[in-house]
Parts: C-alpha cells; sequence; structure tokens
C-alpha cells in the first residue's frame, strides 16, 4: 500500500495513473477477533483506526453490509462545525475540530478539510439574541466565534439577498470562522486505509444477520459471510441501529429513523465562499469544488427507512433557497438523494458500553454525525478498549434519558423529528 | 404520498402533519411505576416495515387519524379516525 506523496502523484500521473495499488486488502473472515465493529461508514472505520492507533488494538474486523462508505458518510452535505451551545455538546464537537484539523497529515490521506466558515443568519432580534448567546458559550469554551452585521454579512457573501426588502431581512449572523467543509468519501477511505495497513479486517458485502449469545453475553456475529466469534461487538450502523439490536433481543431504543435529503445544483462560477445556514427556515447551503451548490433542509418529519425522499420537502427546501439568493432561481438541479439518519429523542448522540454485555453503541447522530467522525471514532475506541467512557462522551450514555440526563440543544423535548 | 382522509378523500402529504408513533399506551396517569413512564416517553420499536402512526389532516378537516404505513416504501395499509382505531394512546 502506497503512501501518497508529491512524488508518488508525480511517478503515478507519468505512467498514466495505471499502477496505483487498491487502497486496502479484501481479506476472507477470520473465526475470531478481538473486536467487531458493525457497520463499514465513518465512525466504524474510525473507530477501528483508532482501536489499533491508540490502543494497539489489531486484531479487528469491520463488517459492512454493502461497500464502504456507502451509508450516511457518503451521502451528507459535508458541513464540519462546533458551534453548540451545550457544555457536552461543545467539547465532543470542538474536540473532533481539532483531530480534523490534523487529519490529512495523520492519514496521510487529502481529506479536502477546508475551513471556510459557516454563517448562521438571524432574522429577528430574538433570533440574534439566542445566536449571539451561543457564540458566548463558544467563547467561553475557547471556541471561535463572531457577530456579523448585516453589513458585513452583505461583504462576505455577495448573492444573499440582505435587503430589507427581502421576505425574512437579515439582522445579523454568527460566524464559525473555524468550521467548514470536507470531502466525505475522503475520510471513509482515509480511516480504512489507515486501519488496514495496521491490520484490521474490512470485509465489505458482509450483512449481520443475528447474534452469537452465551446466556446474556454477546460473543460474536452471524453473518452472510458465516459467524464470526469476537471478545466485543461493536454496534455503529447509523439509521439501521433499532433493525440491527432487534436481532439481539433489544426491541426498543430511544431512536427513531428518519429520511434526509440532499440536493446538487449545475456547477457554476465561484458563488459563496463559506458555509450559510437561512435562519428563517431551515436551510444549509455551500458550494463544493466543482462549483455545484450543495445544500439540505429539514427531514421528511415522518419515520423512514426509504432511501429516497417525498417531494414536499424538496419543494420546501428549494424555496427556502430562492428565497435566501433569489438569483440561484433559474439554476437546474442535478441530483438528489436521501439518507437513513438515527434520530435520538435529544438529539445527542449514544457512545456507550452495553446494552448487553460484550457489546457497545454508538449511534444517535441525528442530522449532523459527518462533523462528529473523528471524535466519535476516537471516543468509541476508548470506551471499547478501556470498558469505560472518555471525558468527551461520558455524558452521551443510554441510561442519561432516565436520569434526566438529556443533552438537549435546541430544547425540542423527546420529539426525534424535530431535533 | 397521498393519504386518504376518512373526510376529505385521498389529499396530499404537505396537508398533514406528523405526530409520531401510535403503538405506545401512556400509563395510567396515577402509575408511579417510573420503568413504564420512561418507555413510554423515551423508547421506541421504530420498525423497518408496518408502523401505526399519528397523522393531523391539519391542512383540511383538521381530525387526527391513525395511519398504517410502511417505513420502507412509503405505502399506506389503512387510515382511521383516531377516536375510533382501538388500542394505542389515541386518548
Ligand atoms: C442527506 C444528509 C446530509 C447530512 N449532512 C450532514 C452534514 O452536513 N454535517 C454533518 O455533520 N452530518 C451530516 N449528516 C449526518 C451524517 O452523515 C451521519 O450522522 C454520519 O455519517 C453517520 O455515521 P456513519 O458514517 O457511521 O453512518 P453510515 O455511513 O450510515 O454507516 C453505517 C453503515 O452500517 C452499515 N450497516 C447497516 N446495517 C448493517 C448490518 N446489518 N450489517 C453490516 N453493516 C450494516 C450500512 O450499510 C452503513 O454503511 C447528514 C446525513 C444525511 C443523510
Ligand atoms: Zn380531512
Amino acid at each position: 500500500m502506497a503512501e501518497y506523496s508529491a512524488f508518488s502523484l508525480l511517478k503515478n500521473a507519468f505512467s498514466g495513473n495505471r499502477d496505483w495499488k487498491p487502497a486496502w486488502r479484501k481479506p476472507d473472515p477470520k473465526p475470531n477477533y478481538d473486536v467487531i465493529i458493525i457497520g463499514g461508514g465513518g465512525h466504524g472505520l474510525a473507530t477501528a483506526y483508532y482501536l489499533a492507533a491508540e490502543h494497539g488494538i489489531t486484531n479487528v474486523a469491520v463488517l459492512e453490509k454493502g461497500w464502504l462508505g456507502s451509508g450516511n458518510i457518503g451521502r451528507n452535505t459535508t458541513i464540519v462545525r462546533s458551534n453548540y451551545l451545550l457544555p457536552e455538546s461543545l467539547r465532543f464537537y470542538e474536540y473532533s475540530m481539532k483531530l480534523w484539523e490534523n487529519l490529512s497529515h495523520e492519514l496521510n490521506y487529502n481529506v479536502m478539510f477546508s475551513q471556510r466558515g459557516i454563517l448562521n443568519l438571524a432574522h429577528s432580534p430574538g433570533q440574534a439574541d439566542a445566536y449571539i448567546r451561543r457564540g458566548n458559550a463558544m467563547r467561553h469554551s475557547g471556541v471561535d466565534a463572531e457577530w456579523l452585521s448585516p453589513q458585513q454579512i452583505a461583504r462576505r457573501v455577495p448573492g444573499l439577498d440582505t435587503s430589507a426588502s427581502a421576505r425574512f431581512p437579515i439582522t445579523g449572523g454568527l460566524l464559525q470562522p473555524r468550521a467548514g467543509t470536507a470531502r466525505h468519501d475522503a475520510i471513509a477511505w482515509g480511516y480504512a486505509r489507515a486501519a488496514d495497513r495496521r491490520g484490521v479486517d474490512l470485509l465489505e458485502n458482509c450483512e449481520v444477520t443475528g447474534f452469537l449469545r452465551d446466556g446474556d453475553r454477546i460473543t460474536g456475529v452471524s453473518t452472510t459471510r458465516g459467524d464470526i466469534r469476537a471478545k466485543k461487538v461493536a454496534v455503529a450502523v447509523a439509521g439501521s441501529t433499532s433493525r440491527v439490536l432487534q436481532r439481539a433481543g433489544i426491541e426498543r431504543l430511544p431512536l427513531e429513523s428518519h429520511v434526509l435529503q440532499a440536493f446538487v445544483s449545475e456547477a457554476i462560477k465561484p458563488f459563496v465562499n463559506c458555509v450559510v445556514t437561512f435562519g428563517a427556515g431551515h436551510l444549509y447551503m455551500s458550494q463544493s469544488d466543482k462549483g455545484g451548490l450543495v445544500f439540505g433542509g429539514s427531514l421528511d418529519f415522518y419515520n423512514s427507512y426509504a432511501q429516497r425522499g417525498n417531494l414536499p420537502t424538496a419543494q420546501d427546501v428549494m424555496s427556502e433557497i430562492c428565497a435566501m439568493f433569489p438569483s440561484v432561481a433559474r439554476l437546474r438541479l442535478l441530483r438528489s438523494w436521501g439518507g437513513v439518519m438515527d434520530m435520538s429523542m435529544d438529539g445527542s448522540p449514544i457512545i456507550t458500553k452495553g446494552p448487553l454485555p460484550g457489546l457497545y453503541l454508538n449511534c444517535g447522530w441525528c442530522y449532523g454525525g459527518f462533523k462528529a467522525t473523528p471524535a466519535s471514532g476516537y471516543s468509541f475506541a476508548w470506551t471499547i478498549a478501556k470498558d469505560e467512557p472518555h471525558a468527551i462522551n461520558a455524558p452521551f450514555t443510554l441510561s442519561r434519558f432516565e436520569r434526566g440526563a438529556a443533552i438537549d440543544e435546541t430544547g425540542h423535548g423527546p420529539t426525534p423529528k424535530l431535533h | 404520498m397521498l393519504i386518504d382522509c376518512p373526510h376529505c378523500g385521498p389529499r396530499d402529504l404537505a396537508e398533514f402533519s406528523y405526530q409520531g408513533d401510535a403503538s405506545r399506551t401512556r400509563p395510567d396517569l396515577g402509575s408511579t411505576d417510573t420503568k413504564a413512564w420512561i418507555d413510554y416517553v423515551y423508547n421506541r420499536p421504530n420498525p423497518a416495515g408496518r408502523h401505526r402512526e399519528f397523522w393531523q389532516h391539519a391542512g383540511g378537516c383538521r381530525a387526527h387519524l391513525v395511519v398504517e404505513r410502511d417505513t420502507l416504501t412509503h405505502e399506506i395499509h389503512a387510515v382511521a379516525i383516531a377516536r375510533d382505531a382501538a388500542g394505542g394512546d389515541a386518548a
């Protein structure tokens, strides 16, 4: 497996890019592992990497029912930020941000992390107060945040309708300059390659269909490629969490699965140089390196396992982007798709030991698990290796709902569609 | 997706508002069984397949409905007025 470098790029360019080696092996399953991770998304792959790199645990397999990165890690709108309000969330997502800032270097893989900034627009004095409060909370925790006036916003994002006659006039905006976007596939592939070369087996087309158990204890899994035993089994399957855990006899969890759509327009010349969110509705938009506008809005609002959405939400999102940037109204839409997300009861993730002996659970990412990928993998690996949480994931237990310790950023209560 | 409202006939999804899982049963209001309350408030079966759920025809007759819908295919199997639908937390 070759390292990537300026030299290797040049050498392969001269030989017509025909000699690149596959980035990871395609091994057959072994009968036994120390740790099995179910789910070859960003979180599963990052967990495998940190198990090997940080804890020296390399007898590990990642089991993926499709191909690596075919889930939400490859479907999201690529926004990375740590502009949260609550201390638990701030600490976790800022930890992730710091890992992002060194990730291309650490993995020797260009994840195209671009700290172009995220701007949350406010459209009423109340909303402005809420954003300023959040900005202050961020700065108290050592996270970067700046309040921008409408004039500063007009200079920064020229295409935006900042006029007083806009349907929802802009009263200001909260900017996190260190936030931005990254290449979603590259995260999966970068972690996959780095885990593989430390000895982790990446098993694709290997669907988990059941669990092996000894009494209450989970001792392995049945898969479409046979039974595989392990001392520890970790689940990181995002929108499929309820379905997978049902096979271990866990019938109910504080989760619902919902579909979220994303959209890409035809490519245009450079138009927006940061991520912009429309606070009067729910819309987030950035421009890809190829020039397409990448954007999304709310989920479809009802439980869904279909990896496609329905038209009313698409229409809503289009009307919002046109309200925000009237000049994009005649752009053509190239693609849209949906991903099935694991919406939790308080909008925050669950990274924990359990709920059965031998089992470890990583889920509840809602709309926002892409940015979390490094910290999720890092703290989940820690939890699996040491059988206790790292400080950053200690609050994100399954039992927090029973203990009245929910981490509810938006204050919407146990209504997953609203988180 | 079209939902066939018993009062108004088949109407566009956009006229309805989703109110969540209809299969939960609220414990008796006097109950002090904490486990039962936690289960009712926070835990969901979240099935891939048939799901009984509440919808309100908010942009129409405003009736609350119980809809049985497939969460994998979006197919709708049954629609009933919530008050008449037996079982669940239709109160
Ligand atoms: C449209 C959309 C836009 C989003 N935008 C953003 C954003 O801008 N910023 C952000 O931070 N987050 C965003 N998210 C959320 C983010 O993408 C996810 O939270 C995150 O990627 C989920 O973690 P994951 O990558 O491990 O999950 P996934 O990539 O979904 O990985 C789970 C894997 O488990 C596999 N699996 C499932 N069942 C089994 C089984 N039985 N056996 C074996 N394997 C199985 C699946 O095939 C899948 O590959 C968005 C999500 C969507 C859908
Ligand atoms: Zn009606």
